[in-house]
């Protein structure tokens, strides 16, 4: 059975998840992944989208925990905030209830 | 705790023979039958497979959860297969989304492996792999859609009620 710890971390991923589900959202998080801290110059150079709609994106990612605006000099630089993107890998736990309710099924027909 | 990110590990005691527990886990539609899901065909090793979901019938409440991924056809394919001690199988995890081609990402490794037990037979299964599913691959399969994420969420509400 997985820990209360455990529990309190599925939470709080919850609104990971919710800022992730867009398309736009989870490819600047891909590329700060893969680049690491980029302007927004350089983030917006990749899209198909205004300056403006990606710093909107940035702000959703931002307010869920995912990433950090700095400034440097005149420019806004935007980083992963890695530690909330770990809590986000803890969704393993649901995929281990997924489990534990699957073998709970099979117990039901093996021991009929 | 550092590996636990790449690995989920289970381990239950069947009050059943262990002939028994084989059947369940190494005869496909067998497996079917409680995990959820229609195979094309027989389990054998290194030949890959089609699994559909299915909502199971014996549990209403298990059933609507599954609902959402219901008619989702996933690749499997069996890895090895030690008589009446261990299955095992690769497969892409999180692989529900129809408009997207999985192949080339990497696969989760699933090993049933049973032991005789005087009250009848432990069972333990291990998923790894984890740690190469690129994490925006996990947090899209998680939002993928409304009720996918409906039923995740009920998931989640059950597993906080149960943690408490």
């Amino acid at each position: 059975m997985p820990s209360s710890g455990a529990a309190r971390s599925s939470k709080a991923s919850a609104p990971v998840f919710a800022a992730l589900g867009d398309e736009t959202r989870l490819q600047l998080v891909s590329r700060l992944c893969e680049e690491g801290p980029l302007s927004i110059a350089k983030l917006t150079a990749g899209f198909d989208v205004s300056r403006q709609a990606i710093t909107k994106h940035l702000h959703v990612l931002a307010d869920a925990g995912l990433v950090r605006g700095t400034r440097d000099g005149r420019e806004n630089v935007w980083a992963l905030e890695p530690r909330r993107l770990e809590a986000a890998r803890r969704h393993l736990d649901l995929i281990s209830t997924q489990w534990d309710e699957a073998l709970g099924r099979l117990k039901s027909l093996v021991e009929r | 705790m550092g590996t636990d990110s790449d690995r989920i590990e289970k381990k239950i005691l069947l009050r059943a023979p262990l002939e028994r527990v084989w059947r369940a886990v190494s005869d496909s539609q067998e497996f079917g039958s409680w995990f959820g899901v229609e195979f094309n065909g027989a389990f054998a090793p290194g030949i890959p497979m089609k699994g559909k979901i299915v909502p199971t019938k014996a549990d209403p409440e298990i059933a609507k959860t599954q609902e959402a991924y219901a008619g989702a056809v996933f690749d499997i394919t069996v890895d090895r297969i030690e008589p009446e001690r261990l299955i095992s199988f690769r497969w892409h995890p999180f692989a529900v989304d129809p408009s997207v081609d999985y192949s080339t990402e990497p696969t989760t490794l699933i090993v049933f492996e049973l032991e005789k037990n005087a009250n009848g037979t432990w069972l333990t299964i291990t998923e790894s792999g984890f740690d190469h599913i690129p994490l925006a691959r996990r947090a899209k399969a998680f939002t993928m859609n409304e009720q996918g994420w409906t039923a995740q969420a009920r998931l989640i509400e059950k597993y906080l009620a149960h943690a408490v």
